[in-house]
Protein backbone atom coordinates (compact mmCIF):
# COMPACT_ATOMS: atom_id res chain seq x y z
CA UNK A 1 0.00 0.00 0.00
CA UNK A 2 3.00 2.20 -0.32
CA UNK A 3 3.36 2.77 -3.73
CA UNK A 4 -0.13 5.61 -3.97
CA UNK A 5 -1.01 6.79 -7.13
CA UNK A 6 -2.26 10.46 -7.94
CA UNK A 7 -5.18 9.46 -8.31
CA UNK A 8 -5.81 7.84 -5.13
CA UNK A 9 -4.10 10.61 -3.34
CA UNK A 10 -7.44 12.31 -3.21
CA UNK A 11 -9.79 8.91 -2.08
CA UNK A 12 -9.64 8.03 1.71
CA UNK A 13 -5.46 7.24 3.33
CA UNK A 14 -4.74 5.05 5.65
CA UNK A 15 -4.82 1.70 6.00
CA UNK A 16 -7.60 0.24 3.63
CA UNK A 17 -10.63 -0.54 6.35
CA UNK A 18 -11.73 -4.22 7.47
CA UNK A 19 -15.14 -4.65 6.22
CA UNK A 20 -17.70 -4.74 9.07
CA UNK A 21 -19.51 -7.83 7.73
CA UNK A 22 -16.70 -10.13 7.02
CA UNK A 23 -17.30 -13.97 7.60
CA UNK A 24 -15.22 -13.61 10.78
CA UNK A 25 -17.22 -11.25 12.76
CA UNK A 26 -20.49 -12.36 11.45
CA UNK A 27 -19.48 -15.39 13.08
CA UNK A 28 -17.46 -13.51 16.29
CA UNK A 29 -20.45 -11.55 17.03
CA UNK A 30 -23.04 -14.09 16.30
CA UNK A 31 -21.83 -16.71 18.91
CA UNK A 32 -21.43 -13.51 21.69
CA UNK A 33 -25.09 -12.47 20.79
CA UNK A 34 -25.79 -15.94 21.26
CA UNK A 35 -24.15 -16.57 24.54
CA UNK A 36 -25.35 -13.44 25.79
CA UNK A 37 -28.94 -14.56 25.24
CA UNK A 38 -28.29 -17.30 27.11
CA UNK A 39 -27.22 -15.20 29.58
CA UNK A 40 -29.82 -12.71 29.80
CA UNK A 41 -32.38 -15.19 29.48
CA UNK A 42 -33.19 -16.57 33.78
CA UNK A 43 -33.24 -12.61 34.08
CA UNK A 44 -35.82 -12.26 31.07
CA UNK A 45 -37.55 -14.92 32.87
CA UNK A 46 -38.07 -13.57 36.14
CA UNK A 47 -38.85 -10.39 35.24
CA UNK A 48 -41.58 -11.38 33.11
CA UNK A 49 -43.12 -14.05 35.05
CA UNK A 50 -42.82 -11.17 38.14
CA UNK A 51 -45.29 -8.97 35.88
CA UNK A 52 -48.08 -11.60 35.09
CA UNK A 53 -51.10 -13.00 36.91
CA UNK A 54 -51.19 -16.32 37.94
CA UNK A 55 -53.89 -17.33 34.97
CA UNK A 56 -51.56 -15.77 32.65
CA UNK A 57 -48.46 -17.41 33.67
CA UNK A 58 -50.73 -20.62 33.92
CA UNK A 59 -52.00 -20.65 30.12
CA UNK A 60 -49.13 -19.10 28.78
CA UNK A 61 -45.15 -19.14 27.91
CA UNK A 62 -42.60 -18.51 30.46
CA UNK A 63 -40.40 -16.95 27.89
CA UNK A 64 -43.27 -14.47 26.67
CA UNK A 65 -43.41 -11.12 27.88
CA UNK A 66 -46.97 -10.59 29.82
CA UNK A 67 -50.30 -9.51 27.93
CA UNK A 68 -51.07 -7.71 30.94
CA UNK A 69 -48.41 -6.03 33.55
CA UNK A 70 -49.55 -5.86 36.53
CA UNK A 71 -47.10 -5.34 40.10
CA UNK A 72 -49.33 -7.49 42.13
CA UNK A 73 -46.85 -10.35 42.51
CA UNK A 74 -44.12 -7.75 43.80
CA UNK A 75 -46.60 -5.86 46.49
CA UNK A 76 -47.42 -9.37 47.68
CA UNK A 77 -44.08 -10.78 47.60
CA UNK A 78 -42.73 -7.54 49.54
CA UNK A 79 -45.34 -7.32 51.62
CA UNK A 80 -47.64 -9.99 52.45
CA UNK A 81 -45.83 -13.53 51.33
CA UNK A 82 -45.87 -15.82 54.14
CA UNK A 83 -43.16 -18.08 55.54
CA UNK A 84 -44.46 -20.59 57.90
CA UNK A 85 -47.10 -18.46 60.05
CA UNK A 86 -45.79 -14.91 59.46
CA UNK A 87 -47.24 -13.26 56.16
CA UNK A 88 -45.48 -9.91 56.74
CA UNK A 89 -43.93 -10.41 53.29
CA UNK A 90 -40.11 -10.45 52.05
CA UNK A 91 -39.77 -6.74 53.45
CA UNK A 92 -38.72 -8.02 56.49
CA UNK A 93 -36.08 -10.38 54.81
CA UNK A 94 -34.87 -7.02 53.74
CA UNK A 95 -34.59 -5.18 56.28
CA UNK A 96 -32.53 -7.91 58.33
CA UNK A 97 -30.50 -8.10 55.31
CA UNK A 98 -29.60 -4.30 55.63
CA UNK A 99 -28.94 -4.53 59.37
CA UNK A 100 -27.00 -7.23 59.09
CA UNK A 101 -24.82 -5.84 55.70
CA UNK A 102 -23.82 -2.60 57.34
CA UNK A 103 -22.32 -3.50 60.58
CA UNK A 104 -20.28 -6.70 58.69
CA UNK A 105 -19.31 -4.44 56.23
CA UNK A 106 -18.35 -1.46 58.43
CA UNK A 107 -16.66 -3.72 60.65
CA UNK A 108 -14.97 -6.33 58.64
CA UNK A 109 -13.55 -3.39 56.55
CA UNK A 110 -11.95 -1.49 59.44
CA UNK A 111 -10.55 -4.73 61.06
CA UNK A 112 -9.10 -5.93 57.48
CA UNK A 113 -7.34 -2.54 56.28
CA UNK A 114 -6.01 -1.73 59.51
CA UNK A 115 -4.39 -5.51 59.17
CA UNK A 116 -2.97 -5.39 55.73
CA UNK A 117 -1.45 -1.74 56.58
CA UNK A 118 0.06 -3.12 59.74
CA UNK A 119 1.29 -6.49 57.56
CA UNK A 120 2.95 -4.19 55.09
CA UNK A 121 4.27 -1.32 57.09
CA UNK A 122 4.40 -2.55 60.53
CA UNK A 123 5.83 -6.15 60.14
CA UNK A 124 6.34 -7.72 63.28
CA UNK A 125 7.87 -11.08 64.44
CA UNK A 126 5.63 -13.57 63.29
CA UNK A 127 2.80 -11.51 61.05
CA UNK A 128 3.94 -13.09 57.99
CA UNK A 129 3.42 -16.58 59.15
CA UNK A 130 0.01 -15.14 60.65
CA UNK A 131 -0.97 -14.43 57.25
CA UNK A 132 -0.30 -17.29 55.30
CA UNK A 133 -2.56 -19.20 58.12
CA UNK A 134 -5.23 -16.91 57.16
CA UNK A 135 -4.79 -17.28 53.12
CA UNK A 136 -4.63 -20.81 53.77
CA UNK A 137 -7.48 -21.20 56.10
CA UNK A 138 -9.61 -19.39 53.43
CA UNK A 139 -10.05 -23.00 51.75
CA UNK A 140 -11.25 -24.70 54.52
CA UNK A 141 -14.47 -25.82 53.67
CA UNK A 142 -17.23 -23.67 56.14
CA UNK A 143 -18.48 -26.85 57.21
CA UNK A 144 -15.31 -27.42 58.91
CA UNK A 145 -15.75 -24.96 61.12
CA UNK A 146 -19.10 -24.50 61.12
CA UNK A 147 -19.86 -26.02 65.21
CA UNK A 148 -17.21 -24.92 66.40
CA UNK A 149 -17.72 -21.36 65.99
CA UNK A 150 -21.33 -21.94 67.54
CA UNK A 151 -19.53 -22.72 70.80
CA UNK A 152 -16.98 -20.14 70.14
CA UNK A 153 -20.16 -17.87 70.16
CA UNK A 154 -21.89 -18.68 72.66
CA UNK A 155 -19.29 -19.07 74.80
CA UNK A 156 -18.88 -15.45 73.88
CA UNK A 157 -23.21 -14.71 74.36
CA UNK A 158 -23.41 -13.81 71.21
CA UNK A 159 -25.09 -16.67 69.48
CA UNK A 160 -27.95 -16.02 67.70
CA UNK A 161 -27.62 -12.43 67.63
CA UNK A 162 -26.61 -9.65 64.96
CA UNK A 163 -23.49 -9.28 66.54
CA UNK A 164 -22.58 -12.81 66.29
CA UNK A 165 -23.38 -12.96 62.71
CA UNK A 166 -21.40 -9.82 62.31
CA UNK A 167 -18.23 -11.73 63.99
CA UNK A 168 -18.91 -14.39 61.70
CA UNK A 169 -18.67 -12.33 58.24
CA UNK A 170 -15.90 -10.31 60.18
CA UNK A 171 -13.91 -13.69 60.18
CA UNK A 172 -14.36 -15.06 56.70
CA UNK A 173 -14.18 -11.98 55.00
CA UNK A 174 -10.65 -11.13 56.75
CA UNK A 175 -8.71 -13.67 54.39
CA UNK A 176 -9.54 -12.29 50.71
CA UNK A 177 -9.89 -8.59 52.04
CA UNK A 178 -6.81 -8.62 54.24
CA UNK A 179 -5.04 -10.04 50.79
CA UNK A 180 -7.17 -6.88 49.29
CA UNK A 181 -5.65 -4.59 51.43
CA UNK A 182 -2.08 -5.64 52.05
CA UNK A 183 -1.62 -5.75 48.14
CA UNK A 184 -2.83 -2.25 48.13
CA UNK A 185 -0.60 -0.56 50.13
CA UNK A 186 2.18 -2.38 49.36
CA UNK A 187 1.85 -0.23 45.96
CA UNK A 188 2.02 2.52 47.89
CA UNK A 189 5.95 4.18 47.85
CA UNK A 190 7.64 3.12 51.09
CA UNK A 191 9.59 6.61 51.12
CA UNK A 192 5.98 8.37 51.82
CA UNK A 193 5.98 6.21 54.81
CA UNK A 194 8.93 6.79 55.90
CA UNK A 195 8.70 10.33 55.38
CA UNK A 196 5.65 10.33 58.01
CA UNK A 197 7.77 9.08 60.19
CA UNK A 198 10.92 11.52 60.28
CA UNK A 199 7.58 14.24 60.92
CA UNK A 200 6.87 12.17 63.85
CA UNK A 201 4.08 10.40 63.21
CA UNK A 202 2.77 6.80 64.47
CA UNK A 203 0.80 4.28 63.46
CA UNK A 204 -2.48 5.34 63.63
CA UNK A 205 -1.24 9.25 62.42
CA UNK A 206 -0.12 7.48 59.02
CA UNK A 207 -2.97 5.07 58.57
CA UNK A 208 -5.75 7.83 59.04
CA UNK A 209 -3.61 10.72 57.25
CA UNK A 210 -1.97 8.83 54.64
CA UNK A 211 -3.06 5.50 53.99
CA UNK A 212 -6.60 5.93 54.20
CA UNK A 213 -6.65 8.95 51.81
CA UNK A 214 -4.58 7.32 49.40
CA UNK A 215 -6.85 3.79 49.02
CA UNK A 216 -10.32 5.66 48.43
CA UNK A 217 -10.36 3.20 45.57
CA UNK A 218 -9.70 -0.14 47.37
CA UNK A 219 -11.89 0.47 49.81
CA UNK A 220 -14.40 1.06 47.05
CA UNK A 221 -13.78 -2.50 45.79
CA UNK A 222 -13.46 -4.14 49.18
CA UNK A 223 -17.47 -2.33 50.17
CA UNK A 224 -18.67 -3.75 46.78
CA UNK A 225 -17.14 -7.44 47.20
CA UNK A 226 -18.59 -7.38 51.05
CA UNK A 227 -21.60 -6.15 49.90
CA UNK A 228 -22.52 -8.28 47.23
CA UNK A 229 -20.88 -11.41 49.35
CA UNK A 230 -22.87 -10.44 52.63
CA UNK A 231 -26.02 -9.85 50.95
CA UNK A 232 -25.86 -13.21 48.98
CA UNK A 233 -25.02 -15.35 51.98
CA UNK A 234 -27.49 -18.23 52.93
CA UNK A 235 -25.51 -20.32 54.95
CA UNK A 236 -24.54 -18.51 57.99
CA UNK A 237 -27.79 -16.93 58.08
CA UNK A 238 -29.52 -20.20 58.99
CA UNK A 239 -26.72 -21.46 61.34
CA UNK A 240 -26.13 -18.37 63.48
CA UNK A 241 -29.17 -16.43 63.61
CA UNK A 242 -32.43 -16.98 64.50
CA UNK A 243 -35.54 -16.74 62.67
CA UNK A 244 -37.01 -13.60 63.80
CA UNK A 245 -33.48 -12.21 62.16
CA UNK A 246 -33.29 -14.59 58.67
CA UNK A 247 -31.59 -12.70 56.14
CA UNK A 248 -33.42 -12.34 52.75
CA UNK A 249 -31.76 -15.32 50.83
CA UNK A 250 -33.18 -17.20 53.86
CA UNK A 251 -36.59 -16.00 53.89
CA UNK A 252 -37.06 -15.89 50.10
CA UNK A 253 -35.72 -19.70 50.10
CA UNK A 254 -38.35 -20.24 52.72
CA UNK A 255 -40.99 -18.57 50.46
CA UNK A 256 -40.35 -20.16 47.83
CA UNK A 257 -39.62 -23.65 48.64
CA UNK A 258 -42.20 -24.21 51.50
CA UNK A 259 -44.84 -26.98 50.31
CA UNK A 260 -48.14 -25.45 51.69
CA UNK A 261 -50.26 -23.75 49.79
CA UNK A 262 -51.04 -23.45 45.94
CA UNK A 263 -47.56 -22.20 44.33
CA UNK A 264 -47.84 -18.90 43.04
CA UNK A 265 -44.97 -18.24 40.52
CA UNK A 266 -45.12 -14.62 39.74
CA UNK A 267 -44.98 -13.86 43.48
CA UNK A 268 -42.16 -16.44 43.95
CA UNK A 269 -40.25 -14.71 41.16
CA UNK A 270 -41.00 -11.35 41.95
CA UNK A 271 -39.12 -12.42 46.06
CA UNK A 272 -36.63 -13.83 43.96
CA UNK A 273 -35.79 -10.91 41.61
CA UNK A 274 -36.29 -8.24 45.13
CA UNK A 275 -33.18 -10.33 46.80
CA UNK A 276 -31.41 -9.98 43.25
CA UNK A 277 -32.22 -6.30 43.10
CA UNK A 278 -29.48 -5.11 45.55
CA UNK A 279 -26.44 -6.93 44.65
CA UNK A 280 -27.78 -6.45 40.54
CA UNK A 281 -27.80 -2.97 40.98
CA UNK A 282 -23.77 -2.56 43.25
CA UNK A 283 -22.84 -4.64 39.98
CA UNK A 284 -24.67 -2.62 37.33
CA UNK A 285 -22.89 0.76 39.29
CA UNK A 286 -20.10 -0.20 40.47
CA UNK A 287 -18.68 -1.44 36.52
CA UNK A 288 -15.26 -2.52 36.35
CA UNK A 289 -14.41 -2.06 40.34
CA UNK A 290 -16.76 -4.97 40.73
CA UNK A 291 -14.42 -7.27 38.12
CA UNK A 292 -11.42 -5.85 39.91
CA UNK A 293 -12.41 -7.12 43.33
CA UNK A 294 -12.99 -10.76 42.27
CA UNK A 295 -9.57 -10.41 40.32
CA UNK A 296 -7.97 -9.23 43.51
CA UNK A 297 -9.87 -12.56 44.95
CA UNK A 298 -8.45 -14.81 42.23
CA UNK A 299 -4.25 -13.30 42.44
CA UNK A 300 -4.08 -15.67 45.18
CA UNK A 301 -7.24 -17.46 46.79
CA UNK B 1 -0.07 7.81 70.17
CA UNK B 2 2.31 10.90 70.29
CA UNK B 3 5.06 8.60 70.16
CA UNK B 4 8.36 9.89 68.18
CA UNK B 5 10.86 8.20 66.37
CA UNK B 6 12.71 7.69 68.84
CA UNK B 7 10.56 6.37 71.60
CA UNK B 8 11.28 2.58 70.86
CA UNK B 9 10.34 -0.07 68.84
CA UNK B 10 7.68 -1.68 71.73
CA UNK B 11 5.37 0.96 70.88
CA UNK B 12 5.46 1.07 67.45
CA UNK B 13 5.13 -2.57 67.46
CA UNK B 14 2.57 -2.76 70.36
CA UNK B 15 -0.05 -0.48 67.95
CA UNK B 16 0.45 -2.81 64.75
CA UNK B 17 0.30 -5.79 67.47
CA UNK B 18 -2.99 -4.54 68.44
CA UNK B 19 -4.47 -4.21 65.14
CA UNK B 20 -3.34 -7.44 64.11
CA UNK B 21 -4.83 -9.37 66.88
CA UNK B 22 -8.47 -9.90 64.96
CA UNK B 23 -5.91 -11.68 62.41
CA UNK B 24 -4.10 -13.53 64.94
CA UNK B 25 -7.50 -14.53 66.59
CA UNK B 26 -8.73 -15.93 63.16
CA UNK B 27 -5.85 -17.89 62.59
CA UNK B 28 -5.37 -19.43 65.47
CA UNK B 29 -8.45 -19.27 66.96
CA UNK B 30 -10.89 -20.32 64.32
CA UNK B 31 -9.28 -21.61 61.69
CA UNK B 32 -6.33 -23.32 63.10
CA UNK B 33 -8.46 -24.25 66.57
CA UNK B 34 -11.83 -25.02 65.04
CA UNK B 35 -10.38 -27.17 62.57
CA UNK B 36 -8.45 -29.31 65.16
CA UNK B 37 -11.92 -29.40 67.29
CA UNK B 38 -13.74 -30.58 64.66
CA UNK B 39 -11.22 -33.54 63.92
CA UNK B 40 -10.97 -34.44 67.35
CA UNK B 41 -14.54 -34.52 67.71
CA UNK B 42 -15.29 -36.51 64.74
CA UNK B 43 -13.25 -39.20 66.66
CA UNK B 44 -15.95 -39.27 69.59
CA UNK B 45 -19.53 -40.33 69.89
CA UNK B 46 -20.97 -37.21 70.57
CA UNK B 47 -24.61 -36.81 70.22
CA UNK B 48 -26.67 -33.73 70.89
CA UNK B 49 -23.59 -32.24 73.16
CA UNK B 50 -20.18 -32.17 72.49
CA UNK B 51 -18.60 -35.13 74.60
CA UNK B 52 -14.65 -36.53 74.79
CA UNK B 53 -15.53 -40.08 74.16
CA UNK B 54 -13.39 -41.43 71.83
CA UNK B 55 -14.93 -44.38 69.82
CA UNK B 56 -12.08 -44.38 67.52
CA UNK B 57 -12.80 -44.82 63.61
CA UNK B 58 -16.85 -45.90 64.33
CA UNK B 59 -18.00 -42.55 62.77
CA UNK B 60 -16.00 -42.87 59.85
CA UNK B 61 -17.35 -46.44 59.18
CA UNK B 62 -20.87 -45.76 59.90
CA UNK B 63 -20.31 -42.37 57.42
CA UNK B 64 -18.44 -45.08 54.82
CA UNK B 65 -21.52 -47.31 54.98
CA UNK B 66 -24.33 -44.85 54.77
CA UNK B 67 -26.15 -44.77 51.46
CA UNK B 68 -26.84 -41.01 51.85
CA UNK B 69 -23.32 -40.30 52.33
CA UNK B 70 -22.10 -42.68 49.35
CA UNK B 71 -25.04 -40.72 46.84
CA UNK B 72 -23.77 -37.48 47.90
CA UNK B 73 -19.85 -38.58 47.31
CA UNK B 74 -20.74 -39.73 44.06
CA UNK B 75 -22.95 -36.65 42.93
CA UNK B 76 -20.17 -34.32 44.14
CA UNK B 77 -17.83 -36.24 41.91
CA UNK B 78 -19.99 -36.32 38.96
CA UNK B 79 -21.18 -32.53 39.63
CA UNK B 80 -17.28 -31.14 40.05
CA UNK B 81 -15.59 -33.11 37.14
CA UNK B 82 -18.35 -32.06 34.65
CA UNK B 83 -18.19 -28.70 36.57
CA UNK B 84 -14.48 -28.01 36.34
CA UNK B 85 -14.35 -28.99 32.89
CA UNK B 86 -16.80 -27.39 31.37
CA UNK B 87 -16.57 -24.22 33.67
CA UNK B 88 -12.57 -23.71 32.25
CA UNK B 89 -13.42 -24.74 28.46
CA UNK B 90 -16.04 -22.46 28.18
CA UNK B 91 -14.60 -19.88 30.38
CA UNK B 92 -11.48 -20.31 28.17
CA UNK B 93 -13.22 -19.92 24.88
CA UNK B 94 -15.00 -16.97 25.58
CA UNK B 95 -12.56 -15.05 27.05
CA UNK B 96 -10.45 -15.95 23.45
CA UNK B 97 -13.81 -14.68 21.98
CA UNK B 98 -13.84 -11.50 23.61
CA UNK B 99 -9.91 -11.33 23.15
CA UNK B 100 -10.10 -10.57 19.24
CA UNK B 101 -10.32 -6.42 19.87
CA UNK B 102 -14.29 -6.52 19.29
CA UNK B 103 -16.60 -4.05 20.00
CA UNK B 104 -18.75 -3.21 23.17
CA UNK B 105 -16.27 -5.66 25.09
CA UNK B 106 -17.36 -4.04 28.28
CA UNK B 107 -21.27 -4.66 27.13
CA UNK B 108 -20.75 -8.53 26.70
CA UNK B 109 -18.44 -8.84 30.00
CA UNK B 110 -21.40 -7.07 31.67
CA UNK B 111 -24.11 -9.51 30.59
CA UNK B 112 -21.91 -12.55 30.91
CA UNK B 113 -20.70 -11.61 34.52
CA UNK B 114 -23.72 -10.30 35.85
CA UNK B 115 -24.88 -14.22 36.88
CA UNK B 116 -22.08 -13.58 39.87
CA UNK B 117 -22.98 -11.29 41.47
CA UNK B 118 -26.25 -13.27 42.20
CA UNK B 119 -26.88 -15.37 45.28
CA UNK B 120 -26.80 -19.22 44.89
CA UNK B 121 -30.57 -18.62 46.12
CA UNK B 122 -31.67 -16.60 43.58
CA UNK B 123 -30.03 -18.93 40.70
CA UNK B 124 -31.41 -21.85 41.78
CA UNK B 125 -34.91 -20.67 42.20
CA UNK B 126 -35.02 -18.71 38.66
CA UNK B 127 -33.37 -22.20 37.31
CA UNK B 128 -36.05 -24.74 39.28
CA UNK B 129 -38.55 -21.84 37.41
CA UNK B 130 -37.18 -22.91 33.92
CA UNK B 131 -36.56 -25.79 34.40
CA UNK B 132 -40.19 -26.79 35.80
CA UNK B 133 -41.64 -29.61 33.35
CA UNK B 134 -45.14 -28.00 33.54
CA UNK B 135 -44.59 -24.77 32.35
CA UNK B 136 -40.70 -24.39 31.58
CA UNK B 137 -38.73 -25.38 28.79
CA UNK B 138 -40.49 -28.69 28.46
CA UNK B 139 -43.88 -27.53 28.62
CA UNK B 140 -42.98 -24.90 26.25
CA UNK B 141 -41.79 -27.33 23.75
CA UNK B 142 -44.76 -30.06 24.08
CA UNK B 143 -46.83 -26.65 23.70
CA UNK B 144 -45.32 -26.19 20.16
CA UNK B 145 -46.09 -30.16 19.19
CA UNK B 146 -43.92 -32.16 20.38
CA UNK B 147 -45.85 -34.02 22.58
CA UNK B 148 -43.21 -36.47 23.78
CA UNK B 149 -40.29 -33.96 24.56
CA UNK B 150 -39.48 -34.74 28.18
CA UNK B 151 -36.59 -32.54 30.21
CA UNK B 152 -37.17 -32.59 33.38
CA UNK B 153 -34.08 -32.96 35.05
CA UNK B 154 -35.38 -31.35 38.67
CA UNK B 155 -37.75 -34.55 38.95
CA UNK B 156 -35.45 -37.29 37.09
CA UNK B 157 -33.00 -38.94 39.87
CA UNK B 158 -30.60 -40.16 36.87
CA UNK B 159 -29.94 -36.65 35.79
CA UNK B 160 -30.56 -34.05 38.64
CA UNK B 161 -27.37 -33.03 38.80
CA UNK B 162 -27.00 -32.25 35.14
CA UNK B 163 -30.05 -29.63 35.88
CA UNK B 164 -28.25 -27.99 38.69
CA UNK B 165 -24.90 -27.97 36.44
CA UNK B 166 -26.66 -25.68 33.98
CA UNK B 167 -26.97 -23.51 36.94
CA UNK B 168 -23.61 -23.39 38.29
CA UNK B 169 -22.36 -22.98 35.06
CA UNK B 170 -24.99 -20.16 33.83
CA UNK B 171 -23.65 -19.05 37.54
CA UNK B 172 -19.83 -19.23 36.80
CA UNK B 173 -18.29 -19.26 33.61
CA UNK B 174 -18.52 -15.59 33.41
CA UNK B 175 -16.28 -15.51 36.32
CA UNK B 176 -13.84 -17.76 34.78
CA UNK B 177 -14.25 -15.61 31.55
CA UNK B 178 -12.98 -12.88 33.38
CA UNK B 179 -9.76 -14.42 34.99
CA UNK B 180 -8.67 -16.24 32.07
CA UNK B 181 -8.98 -13.07 29.77
CA UNK B 182 -6.85 -11.37 32.30
CA UNK B 183 -4.30 -13.99 32.02
CA UNK B 184 -4.55 -13.61 27.75
CA UNK B 185 -4.33 -9.54 28.55
CA UNK B 186 -1.16 -10.59 30.52
CA UNK B 187 0.53 -12.61 27.49
CA UNK B 188 3.38 -10.08 25.78
CA UNK B 189 2.51 -9.36 22.32
CA UNK B 190 5.67 -9.93 20.98
CA UNK B 191 4.43 -13.53 21.32
CA UNK B 192 1.71 -12.75 18.98
CA UNK B 193 3.81 -11.32 16.09
CA UNK B 194 5.96 -14.06 16.49
CA UNK B 195 3.56 -16.61 16.06
CA UNK B 196 2.02 -14.76 12.97
CA UNK B 197 5.28 -13.99 11.34
CA UNK B 198 6.28 -17.68 11.39
CA UNK B 199 2.75 -18.33 9.84
CA UNK B 200 1.56 -20.25 12.73
CA UNK B 201 -2.84 -20.11 12.31
CA UNK B 202 -4.77 -18.10 15.40
CA UNK B 203 -6.07 -21.59 16.62
CA UNK B 204 -2.83 -22.91 16.72
CA UNK B 205 -1.52 -20.19 18.55
CA UNK B 206 -3.62 -20.09 21.14
CA UNK B 207 -3.48 -24.22 21.49
CA UNK B 208 0.61 -24.64 20.83
CA UNK B 209 1.93 -21.52 22.73
CA UNK B 210 -0.94 -19.76 24.87
CA UNK B 211 -2.47 -22.35 26.27
CA UNK B 212 1.45 -24.06 27.98
CA UNK B 213 2.00 -20.07 28.74
CA UNK B 214 -1.75 -19.51 30.45
CA UNK B 215 -0.73 -22.90 32.87
CA UNK B 216 -0.78 -20.52 36.14
CA UNK B 217 -3.78 -18.61 35.52
CA UNK B 218 -5.10 -22.27 34.71
CA UNK B 219 -4.35 -23.96 37.96
CA UNK B 220 -5.06 -20.97 40.14
CA UNK B 221 -8.61 -21.26 38.38
CA UNK B 222 -9.09 -24.66 38.90
CA UNK B 223 -8.28 -24.75 42.84
CA UNK B 224 -10.60 -21.63 43.09
CA UNK B 225 -13.66 -23.39 40.94
CA UNK B 226 -12.22 -26.69 42.68
CA UNK B 227 -13.06 -25.54 46.16
CA UNK B 228 -15.96 -23.79 45.68
CA UNK B 229 -17.81 -26.69 43.81
CA UNK B 230 -16.70 -28.95 47.50
CA UNK B 231 -18.08 -25.92 49.72
CA UNK B 232 -21.24 -26.66 46.99
CA UNK B 233 -24.86 -26.53 49.14
CA UNK B 234 -26.78 -23.09 48.65
CA UNK B 235 -27.49 -23.97 44.84
CA UNK B 236 -28.47 -27.36 45.88
CA UNK B 237 -30.84 -25.97 48.99
CA UNK B 238 -32.57 -23.49 46.60
CA UNK B 239 -32.83 -25.54 43.59
CA UNK B 240 -33.55 -29.06 44.89
CA UNK B 241 -33.63 -29.08 48.35
CA UNK B 242 -31.54 -32.45 47.56
CA UNK B 243 -34.34 -34.20 45.82
CA UNK B 244 -36.11 -35.97 43.89
CA UNK B 245 -35.75 -38.48 47.07
CA UNK B 246 -32.07 -38.07 47.94
CA UNK B 247 -31.00 -38.01 44.27
CA UNK B 248 -29.21 -34.49 44.50
CA UNK B 249 -27.34 -34.84 48.21
CA UNK B 250 -24.10 -33.18 48.58
CA UNK B 251 -21.74 -33.62 51.01
CA UNK B 252 -22.32 -30.30 52.97
CA UNK B 253 -25.84 -30.74 53.05
CA UNK B 254 -24.82 -34.30 55.17
CA UNK B 255 -23.08 -32.44 57.56
CA UNK B 256 -25.65 -29.70 57.84
CA UNK B 257 -28.02 -32.21 58.89
CA UNK B 258 -26.22 -34.13 61.57
CA UNK B 259 -24.93 -31.10 62.83
CA UNK B 260 -28.11 -28.83 63.50
CA UNK B 261 -31.17 -31.25 62.99
CA UNK B 262 -30.16 -34.83 63.48
CA UNK B 263 -28.29 -33.99 66.45
CA UNK B 264 -25.52 -36.50 66.09
CA UNK B 265 -22.39 -34.39 65.91
CA UNK B 266 -20.11 -36.90 65.62
CA UNK B 267 -21.02 -38.13 62.39
CA UNK B 268 -21.65 -34.48 61.13
CA UNK B 269 -18.12 -33.97 62.33
CA UNK B 270 -16.42 -36.94 60.90
CA UNK B 271 -18.61 -36.05 57.27
CA UNK B 272 -16.74 -32.78 57.58
CA UNK B 273 -13.50 -33.80 58.12
CA UNK B 274 -13.79 -35.67 54.98
CA UNK B 275 -14.25 -32.18 53.38
CA UNK B 276 -11.62 -31.13 54.67
CA UNK B 277 -9.82 -34.04 53.43
CA UNK B 278 -10.95 -33.45 49.99
CA UNK B 279 -9.79 -29.90 49.84
CA UNK B 280 -6.53 -30.61 51.07
CA UNK B 281 -6.03 -33.31 48.15
CA UNK B 282 -6.93 -30.56 45.85
CA UNK B 283 -4.81 -27.66 47.92
CA UNK B 284 -1.56 -29.47 48.30
CA UNK B 285 -0.65 -30.56 45.39
CA UNK B 286 -1.40 -26.63 44.31
CA UNK B 287 0.50 -25.08 46.91
CA UNK B 288 3.53 -27.30 46.38
CA UNK B 289 3.57 -25.89 42.65
CA UNK B 290 2.76 -22.27 43.87
CA UNK B 291 5.73 -22.25 46.49
CA UNK B 292 8.09 -24.75 45.09
CA UNK B 293 7.88 -27.15 48.10
CA UNK B 294 9.12 -24.47 50.50
CA UNK B 295 5.62 -24.19 52.65
CA UNK B 296 2.71 -26.54 53.03
CA UNK B 297 -1.03 -26.14 53.28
Amino acid sequence: MADVSMAAMSGPRGAKPKKALSGRNIMLYGTLIVVCLYYILPLWVMVMTSLKGMPEVRMGNIFAPPVEITFQPWVKAWSEACTGLNCDGLSRGFWNSVIITVPSVIVSIIIASVNGYALINWKFKGSDIFFTILIFGSFIPYQVMLYPIVILLRELGIYGTLWGLVMVHTIFGMPILTLLFRNYFSSIPEELFKAARVDGAGFWGIYFRIMLPMSLPIFVVAMILQVTGIWNDFLFGVVYTKPELYPMTVQLNNIVNSVQGVKEYNVNMAATMLTGLVPLIVYFVSGKLFVRGIAAGAVKG
Amino acid sequence: MASTARSGRLFRNLNAKIAAIPMVLTALVVFVGGTIWTVVYSFTNSKLLPRLNFVGLDQYERLWESSRWLTSIGNLVLYGVFALIFTIAIGFLLAVLMDQKIRFEDTFRTIMLYPFALSFIVTGLVWQWILNPEFGIQGIVRDLGWESFTFDPLYNPDIVMFGLLIAGLWQGTGFVMCLMLAGLRGIDEDIWKAARVDGIPTWKTYLVVIVPMMRPVFITTLVIVASGIIKLYDLVVAQTSGGPGMASQVPAMYVYDYLFTAQNLGQGLAASTMMLLSVLIVLIPWAYLEFGGKKHG
